[in-house]
Formats: structure tokens, sequence, C-alpha cells
């Protein structure tokens, strides 16, 4: 080893564990990074347009694009009847056209597009563009949708046991409804696509999506090419959240078609307003419950009805209203169950992807109804939701026949009941509710079961890229996609650890369907445990080859190479990582790899309701106090504490942020963020003027997060951490409970409360002149 | 036949800039991407969002001590021609030429303030401009950092790295190097004021109502611009292509407060901002609910006058001024007259202005009396929302208790801003009981027949207006221990 020059033996810099900084942040703050709307526009880049439905439902019987063809500065305008390829570009199932074909099922649905050499020019063009309708019937809301069957795909029950019998033969029975609203994701960045046309009929497209593949096939299907002609990149979108999973398709297929047309670069950005008409959204729920149980409030059967409201197509509503009904549970043994979720087809956008991904409208359903039993009980809510949670001989069977049996649940609540004093400020929120007749506190502490992995088990793998060069730098790509959750940093994290360099030894590159293939969205909370498992499978294998080399070179036993602080030791000498893959490479070791990742041992048959759909589940608990104002229905959240299970977590920053930040997007739709559709089946609240996602003031001061560190992840996921994409956000349904609980305090709890959510302050209002009329009560300064 | 433009000038971060004004209606926002500098992002084109947010230097104070201002604004709704003579900065300045970050984004690093990044320069300018604000304390409470935030939305981190950052950045002593080179920044915005002021086709930019009254004359038909933060919506989202316009903001005799003792005289031409402080000395209530108007960059370019000429049912100044009982003083070619501020509006968005008529100042009385005054804005999200319900309540009381010029104003009610005359009446004379303020608000429903929309339902705007009127009555009569145990706000 004399030819090789002296090593510094040196710690990694950023491996697992520590809290690096996002990727990102310095071009972040610096205004440096490269959003797809950045990307230098090449001269005879066009501008494109969408002329959106004016209906819910009719049928079309012209589309007069006349005056649009001749407009100033535009070179294309197309119709369904000029896609080349196939019109329908439904994710799973048939049922989303790229533009209308005959006939219109929601109002904002597209129905042309143009391209023009400004936007301006393309926004007054489609505005141009004439459509006549016949009207059809419309079906608005998933409770008249279910009220006349009207699917997008058949129903489906998930059953344990008798829940009828259990129901009937328990001494207690309740039932109720509740209405659930959805939520727009608000990403900041609008949906974005840059089609670029090359030679032999090749298409290069940016697109701010999730799940690249997808709109690589997609486009190729509008096209009619063969999926190796179009290649789909994206190195960061701005914010995500589920939507950009299936909805970027539509415009980065748009954008393809008209420079597939008109061999021009196009670029279709959606405007705020357009973005929030045209593309899906969370489905809003109508949930009807009735349970049977004992005197201690415990369960002892429960049949539960989601009707989610799916839009006008499938999307892929059917996985997410079976997250909902594997969510119905939440974190409770809910004795005999029948679990019923039906996919109700409106003529409104067609909803999808998330976060949480019908999980937590399933939870918000049973949480609101254990809080019911909790009055009819007379007892502290939590006292029944602890009473109720798995565990114990018996009590370990979801609905769908997985075993809850890690027994992290009770002591996590536990752990969270004390840390936050709930007892005491319990006795304190009474002694305060009694005084003031205006305002009113109220408290809950809510656990969280989330169930990790795709429930279409397929989708659970994923595949990375790394290329070491000669200097020992190293290039990572793979099939996640970066929206603000970190999974860049996180994976990188991994690969160093696996290499031992340093964290900036490795650079992150786009994702693009040309490096790693056939990936599944980053979606479900996956993107670190599916990608950073691939990419540790491809990091072994180049260190495998290493090993072998140097073992055979150094005449050592493989064992006796050893990847450490920045070094490669074989026997008693140390090289660098650069020097040592410099020697591999004059002696012709590969060191490019193609990683793989199945996630293992889970299986789910949809047909009999019973699998194991989740590879393990992610915990979590908060505890929420908010102060109501019941002249006004305003309302604030004043104190969190919040538990959350990461397992061992990869980058606790970037958990944290996670976690505050689900929470918020969480609290947002159960408070303030209200879609409110007109009798036509248009949306009003389509911009922030109307729409009101949560802004600083609203996050309370008193915010205390803390990490569940007793367990790591009891599978073998990579680096024994847990998915936190998504179950933070359903701790806020502690806050929703909590505005109940203020609201329950009007009747002294004994009077039942009727509060759909989101809990807007005309919501609370209501409610809270119910209970005040339903307890007889005075009006609150009498 | 169509002229050829001046160009504008203006400092871009620190250097001298011109540039040609094709259209007087092309955003900042626009101009700046057109021209490769990305950092600035578009997140809603209607000034809600805060991702385009940009810092306009301003010179400010009297022309012998100059001052130079810094202010956030949304260069989204933010006409390009408003530029000349100030300077712009945007994300991309703010680093030091070797790299070194600003204190602000060296904040929102270390506090972890970005995840997917896109609202992040916008925050970052709200921050650079809270560093620059010389009213902030030097350690700001949550309050004062949310007033500064609430323009700017983010939908990843839920705030709290935000508001660390915001504190860390914010503590202590806050000098970089645009206050240090602030007399040279000063000097190139004088030079430019100094000059002619430019001629642009379709803008004009009039420094004292003697030259307003004249190009308005000249211009009957021309659209008055204040802040833009309505008309620059009526380009973004209606497309809509506009008749000239004639900036008020640089027309300094009409973007005075003065403090006469009598009254607050407030040209029409103040921004919220430029009003606060008077606002806080005379009627903290009225303040306090002008900090929930819009957000910082929104009060920053917006004026009262502007909220108040244009006469939406839903703007949130004007049931505060009624009740307050203000009055508009209107200027038609030099001839004045003054009106009660509830005589002004005589339908949906129509008022009293004639043609080549303005809003040239808002005065509001000051009572030499005790005078008890509320003021109540009910929305989804307690900062920058616009109201439901907004109401504005004065009166006194005879020594003998009885209710006495009893005012209530309501917005969100009707189609104009409106006086709750049938309710004012059932108060009016009789004792500050709950059997008096039972009979207003059983009255209320004579006044007002609400609709209802995306906001809220007609039945939650009439049962809040009655229990608002309620509010008044228990924090005036202080039965239940004043306005604190009375509003969930923070700011209330």
């Amino acid at each position: 080893m004399a030819d090789t020059p002296p090593a510094t033996a040196r710690p990694i810099a950023g491996g697992p564990r520590t809290a690096l900084a996002h990727d990102s942040a310095v071009k972040h703050v610096t205004g440096r990074a490269v959003y797809t709307d950045d990307i230098p526009e090449l001269p005879g880049t066009l501008h494109a347009a969408i002329r959106l439905s004016d209906r819910a439902h009719a049928a079309i019987l012209g589309i007069d694009t006349a005056a649009a063809a001749t407009a100033p500065g535009v070179c294309a305008v197309m119709t369904a009847a000029d896609v080349p390829g196939e019109v329908d570009i439904g994710p799973v199932f048939p049922g989303d056209p790229v533009l209308a074909d005959g006939l219109v099922e929601y109002a904002g649905q597209a129905v042309a597009v143009v391209a023009a050499d400004r936007l301006d020019q393309a926004i007054a063009a489609a505005a141009t563009i004439g459509v006549e309708y016949a009207d059809k019937p419309a079906i608005l809301t998933a409770e008249e949708a279910l009220a006349a069957e009207h699917f997008v795909s058949p129903s489906l029950t998930f059953r344990l046991g008798d829940a009828e019998a259990e129901i009937a033969g328990a001494p207690r029975r309740l039932d109720g409804d509740l209405r659930i609203g959805g939520q727009d994701h608000f990403y900041l960045e609008g949906q974005i696509a840059y089609a670029l046309p090359g030679e032999d009929g090749d298409m290069l497209v940016h697109s701010s999506t999730q799940h690249p593949s997808e709109v690589q096939h997609l486009i190729a299907k509008v096209l009619g090419r063969p999926d190796h002609a179009v290649t789909v990149e994206v190195r960061r979108m701005g914010g995500g959240f589920g939507g950009k999973e299936t909805q970027p398709a539509l415009i980065a297929c748009l954008a393809a078609l008209l420079a597939d047309r008109t061999g021009r670069p196009v670029k279709l950005r959606l405007d705020r307003d357009v973005d929030m008409v045209l593309t899906g959204k969370r489905h809003e729920f109508f949930a009807r419950w009735r349970v049977g149980f004992d005197d201690d409030g415990v369960l002892r059967g429960v049949d539960m009805e989601l009707a989610g409201r799916c839009g006008m197509s499938a999307d892929l509503s059917n996985a997410v209203i079976d997250r909902a009904m594997f969510h119905a549970d939440n974190a409770y043994f809910l004795g005999a169950a029948t679990i019923t979720g039906h996919r109700c087809k409106t003529h409104t956008v067609s909803n999808t992807a998330f976060r949480g991904f019908g999980g937590p409208q399933g939870m918000v359903a049973i949480e609101y109804a254990i809080d019911a039993v909790a009055r009819a009980v007379g007892k502290d809510p939590l006292d029944v939701r602890k009473a109720n949670l798995y565990g114990g001989p018996g009590r370990e069977t979801t609905p769908y026949h997985q075993r809850v049996d890690d027994g992290i649940l009770p002591r996590l609540i536990d752990r969270l009941e004390v840390s936050s004093d709930y007892r005491a400020r319990r006795r304190a929120i009474d002694d305060f509710n009694a005084a003031h007749p205006v305002l009113k506190k109220g408290m809950a502490l809510t656990p969280v079961k989330f169930g990790i992995s795709f429930t279409a088990t397929h989708l659970n793998q994923a595949g990375a890229l790394i290329q070491v060069y000669q200097d020992g730098s190293v290039q990572l790509n793979h099939g996640g996609t970066e929206m603000g959750q970190g999974v860049y940093v996180k994976v990188a994290q991994i690969v160093a650890d696996a290499f031992q360099i340093d964290y900036d030894r490795i650079r992150i590159t786009a994702t693009t369907t040309g490096k790693v293939p056939n990936t599944s969205p980053t979606a479900a909370s996956s993107g670190t445990d599916l990608n950073g498992a691939a990419a540790l499978d491809a990091a072994r294998q180049i260190k495998n080859r290493l090993v072998l080399f140097f073992a055979e070179h150094f005449k050592v036993a493989p064992e006796g190479v050893i990847f450490k602080d920045n070094c490669v030791f074989v026997g008693n000498e140390a090289m660098s990582f650069g020097a040592a893959v410099k020697l591999a490479y004059m002696n012709r070791i590969s060191l490019s790899a193609a990683g793989f990742y199945k996630t293992p041992k889970i299986w789910w048959s949809r047909e009999e309701g019973r699998g194991r759909p989740f590879y393990y589940y992610a915990y979590g608990a908060a505890c929420s106090e908010v102060l109501v104002d019941t002249l006004t229905g305003e309302s604030a959240v004043t104190r969190v504490d919040i538990l959350h299970d990461c397992g061992d977590s990869i980058n606790p920053a970037i958990d944290l942020g996670q976690i505050e930040g689900g929470f918020v997007q969480g609290m947002g739709w159960l408070t303030t963020e209200e879609l409110w559709w007109d009798a036509e089946g248009r949306l009003k609240t389509h911009a922030p003027s109307t729409y009101k996602i949560p802004t600083s003031s609203d996050v309370p001061e008193d915010f205390r997060v803390a990490f569940w560190r007793d367990g790591g992840n009891r599978e073998d996921v990579v680096k024994k951490s847990k998915a936190v994409g998504e179950p933070p956000l359903m701790l806020a349904i502690s806050v929703y409970m909590a505005l109940e609980d203020a609201i329950s305090s009007i009747g002294h709890h004994r009077v039942p409360v009727d509060l759909d959510c989101p809990a807007t302050p005309e919501r609370l209002l209501h409610a809270a002149e119910a209970v005040r009329a339903a307890s007889g009560g005075r009006k609150a300064a009498e | 036949m169509q002229r050829m433009s001046d160009r504008i000038h203006f400092l871009l971060g620190e250097t001298a800039t011109t540039a040609a004004v094709e259209d007087p209606t092309t955003t900042v926002l626009q101009w700046l991407r057109a021209r490769g500098r990305t950092g600035t992002k578009e997140g809603c084109a209607e000034g809600d969002c805060g991702a385009c947010t940009v810092v306009l230097g301003e010179l400010d104070g009297s022309a012998d001590a100059p001052r130079l201002r810094y202010r956030a604004v949304n260069s989204c709704i933010q006409f390009l021609p408003t530029l000349h003579g100030r300077q712009l900065l945007t994300v991309e300045d703010l680093a030091e030429p070797g790299g070194d970050l600003h204190p602000t984004q060296d904040a929102m690093v270390a506090e972890h303030g970005s995840q997917c990044g896109f609202c992040t320069p916008g925050f970052v300018m709200a921050l650079f401009a809270l560093y620059h604000d010389p009213d902030l304390p030097e350690s700001p409470d949550r309050a004062a950092i949310d007033d500064g935030l609430a323009g700017n939305l983010c939908r990843c981190t839920g705030y709290r790295p935000i508001v660390a950052a915001a504190r860390r950045a914010l503590g202590g002593e806050r000098a970089d190097r645009f206050s240090r080179g602030r007399e040279r920044t000063m000097e190139a915005l004088q030079a430019i004021r100094a000059g002619r002021m430019p001629e642009i086709d379709g803008f004009h930019a009039p420094r004292s109502v003697t030259e307003l009254v004249r190009l308005y004359a000249e211009r009957p038909k021309a659209l008055l611009l204040g802040g833009g933060t309505d008309v620059g919506l009526w380009v973004t989202k209606d497309h809509r292509r506009l008749p000239a316009l004639i900036h008020v903001g640089d027309v300094a005799d009409m973007r005075d407060v003065v403090d006469t003792g009598d009254t607050l005289d407030i040209g029409a031409a103040a921004t919220y901002t430029e009003i606060l402080p008077a606002l806080d000395r005379r009627f903290p209530d009225f303040a306090a609910m002008v900090r929930r108007l819009g957000a910082m960059q929104v009060r920053n370019a917006g004026t009262m006058g502007g909220n108040v000429a244009n006469g939406s049912p839903i703007g949130d100044s004007m049931p505060p001024l009624i009740a307050l009982g203000a009055r508009v003083v209107l200027n038609r070619a030099g001839q004045r007259r003054e009106m009660a501020l509830e005589d002004f509006y005589l339908g949906y968005k129509r008022t009293a202005l004639e043609e080549g008529e303005f809003v040239e100042r808002l005065r509001i009385p000051i009572w030499a009396e005790d005078r008890r005054f509320g003021v109540y804005k009910v929305s989804k999200r307690r900062d920058q929302d616009i109201s439901a319900v907004c109401a504005g309540f004065a009166f006194s009381l005879t020594e003998d208790g009885r209710v006495t010029a009893f005012r209530a104003a309501y917005g969100g009610m009707a189609a104009t801003p409106k006086r709750a005359r049938a309710a004012e009446a059932a108060v009016e004379g009789r004792p500050w009981t709950l059997e008096t303020v039972a009979a207003g608000m059983a009255a209320l429903a004579r006044d007002f027949e609400p609709m209802t929309d995306m906001r809220a339902s007609a039945e939650y705007r009439a049962s809040t207006a009655r229990n608002l009127m309620m509010k008044l009555y228990l924090e005036t009569t202080g039965q239940i221990g004043g306005p604190k145990e009375t509003r969930v706000a923070r700011h209330g």
C-alpha cells in the first residue's frame, strides 16, 4: 500500500441520528433553489392555459375554438378530439379524461387547452372558447350519492365477529353521524409542468410530481408512444402533501400534448384559482356509527359506515376509502366490528390522495363516537380511550385481522398523560368553565395508530442508483421525490453511513425516470423506508465488490476489510475512501449499482378483508387545550403536548419538522379550512383570500413536542426508524375533540354535542347554542 | 397614437437600475421573474400568501430630516412604475457578496425554518423588514412576531421553527450592510427623486394634491391607485385592462396623519402602517383590529382611504370609522365638501363620489367626554382574513346612566357598511342594562337581512351581530372582568 496517500481517519460528519439541516436549506433562504418555474426557459417556449367547464354535469354539444385559434400569439388549441393517443389518464381505473370527451362531470374540468407565445395571450384566448352544454342532473354531496347508491366502485365491508349481535346485547348503545370536511393541499407551489420535445418523438418533462413514473407512463399513453420516449424529472416540489401524486399527470400531459403538437417547449403553470378548482382534494366523508358498550365505556361492538365523496372518478378513491376503513378503529379494540366503506360518485372534482389518505377521516369518526360514549357513561374521555386501547388477551385483532401486539400505545399515553399534567389541568379547566359564561376551555388527549405500507402491496418496492466516482465522491439517485419532507437528506445520511464517508461527499440528484425506472409514488409515508433501503442495497453491492477486491488484492480475509471514519481499513492499514476507490477503478471494479427493495411480510386479501396490509404501525398521541368564545364561535388553541414515535430517528430535526408541520396542517383541516361549493357545484373557496390555512398566530406559543425513544422499530426497517410523513397530521384530532369538549362543558358534559368539522366559528357557535338550548341553560350573560 | 414611455429609475439591491414600462400594470413580480430573478415566488397572485414578498426602501420624513424606511410588500400586486425613486430588495440581495448569509437567512437555516422552501424567500424578506423596523423592540414578543409574519403562509413547518428563527434573528442588536450603507442609499434615492418624474404612458404619480387635482381634472376617467391591494387583483385575477392610473402614493399632503386634538385627520393616501401609531394613541381597540386587517405587507401598501373609497361591504375600516362618527373630505377640481361616512355609501360598491371627485381625507372626531367604544372583527381565521361580520359601537352614558349618542355600524351585513339605526334607536336614551341591550339585539333584525356566502351563512351573521352587542355590554359593564375574558383573539 506504499503508493496510496496517507489517510486520516475521522468520524464521518452527517450520518444517521444527526440533526442536519435540509439539504437545500441554504438555497431556500437565498432564493437559489430551482423549482420547475425557475428553470430558464428555452427560446420559443410557449405558455398554456386551460378552458375549464362551467357546469357540474353536462353533455358537451360543441366547442367553438375559432376565435381562440386566431387570437394574438396563439399557436395551438386542443380538445379531446386532438389527442393522438388515449384520452383517458385514470391512474388506476379509467374515468379521468385528459380533456373532457363529450361530457363534463364537474365544474372546473379541463375542456380545452391553448398554447400561446405569452401567458396573458393564452389566458385571454382560452376565455374566448365557447362551450355548448346540455345540462344533466348533478349529484353534489356524499349523502345524496349514498342515498342514490351512486358509486365510483363497489362498497366494501370488513368484519370481525358479529357486530350486530354484540351491539344488540351490550348494556348500552349509541348511534350518531358526522360530516367531515375535505381539504385543499395548498402546496405553496402550484401545479406546473414544462415539456421539451426532442428528437425521435422523445419528450422530456419537468413536472412538479410525487410520482414521476406515473406521469411518464400517462404522457406516453396520451401521445401514443412507448414509455421509453418519455423522461420525467423533478428536482424538488414546493410542497406536495399527496396533491402531487396523481394530479400532476393532467398538467404534464397537457403540456406534452401541446409541445408535441407545436414542436416547441411548452410550460403549463396553474394560477392558484385554477389549481384549486381543477385539481382534487382530501375526501369529504359522511360517517354513520352505532356502538354497543358497557357501563365503563368499553366497546362491545361497532358498526361504522364511511361514505367518501370521491367526485367524478375513481382516481385513488378505492384505496383512500379502504384506508379510512383501516383506521376506523384508530387505536381501539372495537369488540365485534362491521366497517363499511362507500365510494360516492359526485359531480365535483375527483378527490385524491392527501397526507393520511383517508386514515384521518376514519379516525375522526371513531374518536367522535368515543367522546359520545364517554359522555354517556359520565367519564373523562381519556379514561374511556385508555380502556379501549388494543392490548390484553383477546383484544389484539383489528377489523381486518392484523394483530396489534407491540404494546407501545398504552405506555406512550400514560407518559403523555403525566408529562402534559392532564389531570390537574382537567380540574383547572372545570374551574375556569364554572366561572366563565362566555369563554369555555376544552382539552383532549387522543392517540394515533397509523399503518405503514401501501395497501396496494405491489407499490411497496423501490429502486436506487449509486455511482461512485474515482475521487471518492458519490452520486445518489432514487425513486423518492423531494417535496420538503427531507427524503433526500435522510437517504443521503443512510448512504454516508454505509460507505462511512462524510455526508457532503454525496451529491443528491434530481429524481428522474431515466435513472431509476418504475418507481412508486413518494407517498404513504414510505419515502425513506423504501428508498433508503434500496439505496442501502446499492451501497452494499458496491461495498461487497470493494471488499472482495481488497481482500484478494491485499491477501486478507474479507472480514479484514472495514469501511470506517472516511477510510477503508485493510488489515492494519488505512486508505482514504477516495484512494481506495481509485485503486478499485484501476483494477476494473464496477463502482455503480442499482439497488432494490421490497417490503417483506405484508399481504392483503381485499376480497376476504383479511391480511397483514401493514408492515408496522407508527404511533403518537397529543394533548391539546383550546379556548372557545361562545358568543361568536371563535376559538384558539392555547397549548399542545405531543409525544410521537419515529423509532430511531434518522434525522431528528427533519422528523420534528414533520411532526409539527403535520399537526398544524391537521389542525387547519379540522378548524379553519372550509371548502364551500355553491348550489351549482362551483367551488367558491379557491384562493387564500377565501380558503384559510393556519397562519403563525394560530399556532400556540406553548407547543411541546417530544420523541418516544423507547422502541426503535421491531421490524427490520432501515436504521430502525419509523415513517413520519403522515401520522402526525392525525395528532390534530386532539384539537377537534378539545373544541368539542369545550362545547360539551356548556351542558356539563351531559348533553349530546353535534359538531361537524371543520369546526369553524359558525359550526362552534351553532353547536354551543344547541347544547345551551338542550341543557335548558339560560343564555351566557343572564 | 401610442407615445413612448420613459424609463423608471430605482435601486435594485444596491445597483442603480432603469426599467422600461411597456404596460404600467406589469407587476414587480412579473418583472423580476422575467429577468431571471426567480428567487421571488408566486403563490397566489392576490397578496394573500406572501411568497412574493419583497422589501421596498423608501425615503420618508421631512425634506431636511429624511429617513430611509424599509417595508415589506407583496410584489405580485405591486405595479412596476411604483418602484420609481425607491429601492427594491429581493431574497437574492441579502447575503454578503462573499456568500455569508444575512442574519435572517442564517437563523432560518439554523432553526430548520424551511422544508419545501417555496414560501421561504417571502419569509426571509418579511423577517428582513422586521429586522429593519425601528419600532420593533430588541426582543420582540410572540404577538409582535406574529404581526410581522401573518402575511406569509407556510404549509410545511407549522411555523414554530420560523418563529424561533425570528427570535434568533431579531434578538439583540440589529445592524447589517444595509444599515451601514443607509447614507449612500438615501443619496442615491434623493438623486432620483430630484430628477424629472418619468412620463409613463397610462401612469401618473403626482406629488401634491394640487398636481393630483390637475391631473384628475384632465383625466376624469382615470383610476386612482392607492396601495393597489385591491386594484392589483383586477389585473392578476380578473385580467382586466385598466384605464390610465393616477398613483396617489407619492402625494405627500395626502399621506400625512395629523392629530389636531379635536380630530384625527388622515390623508387618504396614508397606509395602515402609517396610521397605526396615531390610532394606537387615540383608539387602541381600533388599532388592535387594524393589526388583524390584511397583514404587514397589505398594511404597508394599502390605504384606509382606498378601503373607504372602494366601498366594499366587507371593508373593515368602515364600521369603526362610522361608529366613531368619521367624516370624509371629498375633492373635485379643488372644490372640497365633507360628509358623514355613513352617507357616503349609496349602494353596493356605489358611493357619493361624482366624476372627477376623490376622497382626500378622513376625519375622526376625538370626543372630549368619556366615550365607550368597541370594535369587533369575526372571521374564520384570526389574522389576514376578511370578516364574516365586523362591528363598531360607540356611546356615552349620562350621569344617571342612560345611553346617549349610541352608534352601531356593521360590515358584512348588507350591501354597504351600514349603521344599525333600529338597534341604535332601541338603545338610545335608556339605561345601559341587559334589558336595553336585548332590545337593541332584537332590533337588529329590522336593520339587516344578511346573505349566505362562503364566509358565513345568513343565520350565523345575524346571531353574531346580535351577540357582538351583548359582548359590548359585557365588556363595558365590566360584569365579567373586561375584554381579556370575552375574547379569544390574541389581539383584542
